[in-house]
């Protein structure tokens, strides 16, 4: 076994600790070392974005990126959105407008749209798809997803 | 676990970059944003015997304006080229182009240094630092060299860069205020890389065009410079006649590789009509 380093990050707002081999994918870590199965894993190589959580408050693929890379660092997952048993306005938006299928997208679109909405609070519905087209999603055609950023956009707190 | 084992490094500053790139002699890769690197690496496709985080150099990050150009260092984010005022105002055909890199969240990674030193052929900075002639800066254990962009692109995914030198920071020549600029790309979805894109500026006076630059991606190794057809232009103006000739010319001037994403003669072909289309909408911008 190679050596062994030791991670420390603030994830959703708690300290968490681990050690893994630096070759150890960020995704794995979150799943495997930190039992955050929220994020979840599809391509595993950047293209799909199911992966994808917010580093330092911006979104960012976690299968191409390492965990002693976020040592340090402040994440936010999929689990971190929902406060006090209530779902965040997007996860909101997302039931009302049929953003969701099978859900195995959902945790990347919602963090995605998240930073979308958070660097442009207002978008057009060609900014909306122009941004989640960083996530593929097999079941919903997009348009409720489309919808759903949308109503999210125009809900206060909806960029929170 | 997917990527092959390595030593793993993460120095702060770039002389400790260098002195471990070359402890390993070649055998190391640096590692900037990684957006194309882990890919290579989770498919095992890359095996370097070490990684070398340039994450944790803060230097390598900035945009500064100075003497005419905008300087980069090599580690500022494509995010961060997006939402710069200085890029704008003063490389607007760079701001353009940047929209056209991947997506938000592999912007918020990927780096501008990384974009241009891995050297996709359908990649559209490569194309912007080639029809803005612009330079990168090299540091290596010899010291520093400026290396022009029609000296840098070798073939694909390769550079003029030694395997021991780091991309230190980007230069670009401020455009000239009043210039027209585009970038039109075809890609089947938007954020994939380019089937064919064509980077463009114009400055005109009236209806005479006292400078062309036009640059290619996705239409062989290398970003393809269109001198031929800039010439057109620059001898007889901005007249219809002439900007079809242009983007006819254009078309000419490359001979790009068939692969699953299009035959060689479709990217010929959309070499012209987007030549034609970027000159088109760079004139509507530009003023004098
Ligand atoms: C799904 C997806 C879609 C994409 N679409 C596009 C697209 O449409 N257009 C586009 O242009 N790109 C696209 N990319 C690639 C993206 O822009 C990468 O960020 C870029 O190609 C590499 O930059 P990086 O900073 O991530 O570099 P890395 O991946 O870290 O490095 C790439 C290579 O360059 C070398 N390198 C990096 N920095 C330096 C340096 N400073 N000095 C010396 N060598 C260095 C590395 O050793 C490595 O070999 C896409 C990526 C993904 C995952
Ligand atoms: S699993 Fe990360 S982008 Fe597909
Ligand atoms: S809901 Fe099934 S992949 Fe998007």
């Amino acid at each position: 076994m190679a050596d062994l380093v030791t991670v420390r990050l603030k994830v959703n707002g708690v300290e968490r600790e681990g050690r893994c081999e630096p070759r150890k994918l960020l995704v794995d870590f979150l799943r495997e070392d930190l039992g955050l199965t929220g994020t979840h894993v599809g391509c595993e190589h950047g293209i799909c974005g199911a992966c994808t959580i917010l580093l330092d408050g911006q979104a960012a693929r976690s299968c191409i990126m390492l965990a002693v890379q976020a040592d340090g660092a402040e994440l936010m997952t999929v689990e971190g959105l929902a406060q006090d048993g209530k779902l965040h306005p997007l996860q909101e938006a997302f039931r009302e407008h049929h953003g969701l299928q099978c859900g195995f997208c959902t945790p990347g679109m919602l963090m995605t749209s998240l930073d979308l909405l958070r660097t442009n609070p207002t978008p057009t519905d060609e900014e909306i798809r122009e941004g989640i087209s960083a996530v593929l999603c097999r079941c919903t055609g997009y348009q409720g997803i489309v919808n759903a950023v949308r109503a999210a956009a125009r809900t206060p707190g909806g960029s929170r | 676990m997917k990527p092959p084992k390595f030593d793993y490094h993460a120095p702060t500053s770039v002389d400790e970059a260098l002195a471990l790139l070359a402890r390993y002699g070649g055998d190391a890769k640096v590692l900037a944003g990684g957006q194309s690197l882990m890919p290579l690496l989770n498919f095992r496709l890359s095996r370097p015997a070490a990684l070398v985080d340039l994450n944790r150099i803060p230097s390598l990050a900035y945009i500064r304006e100075e003497q005419g150009r905008v300087s980069f260092g090599a580690m500022t984010r494509q995010r961060a080229v997006e939402f710069s005022p200085v890029v704008k105002a003063r490389v607007p055909l760079l701001a353009e182009a940047t929209r056209w890199v991947a997506h938000l969240p592999i912007r918020t990674r990927g780096t501008i240094g990384g974009s241009i030193a891995h050297a996709d052929p359908s990649a559209e900075y490569p194309a912007v630092l080639t029809a803005l002639e612009g330079e990168v800066v090299a540091r290596g254990p010899k010291g520093e060299r400026v290396i022009e962009a029609k000296d840098l692109f070798q073939t694909y995914l390769t550079t003029s860069l030694e395997p021991e030198e780091i991309l230190v920071e980007v230069r670009l020549p401020v455009t000239p205020a009043g210039a027209g600029y585009a970038l039109e790309e075809f890609a089947r979805r938007h954020g994939d890389f380019a089937i064919v894109a064509i980077a463009c500026v114009v400055v005109r006076d009236g209806q005479r065009c006292t400078r062309a630059r036009l640059a290619t991606a996705g239409t062989g190794p290398v970003p393809v410079r269109l001198r031929a057809a800039e010439e057109i232009l620059e001898r007889d103006g901005l007249g219809e006649a002439a900007l079809e000739a242009a983007a006819r010319r254009a078309s000419e001037l490359v001979s790009p590789d068939a692969d699953i994403h299009a035959s060689a003669d479709y990217r010929r072909h959309l070499t012209g009509v987007l030549t034609r289309r970027a000159l088109t909408r760079a004139l509507g911008v530009a003023r004098g």
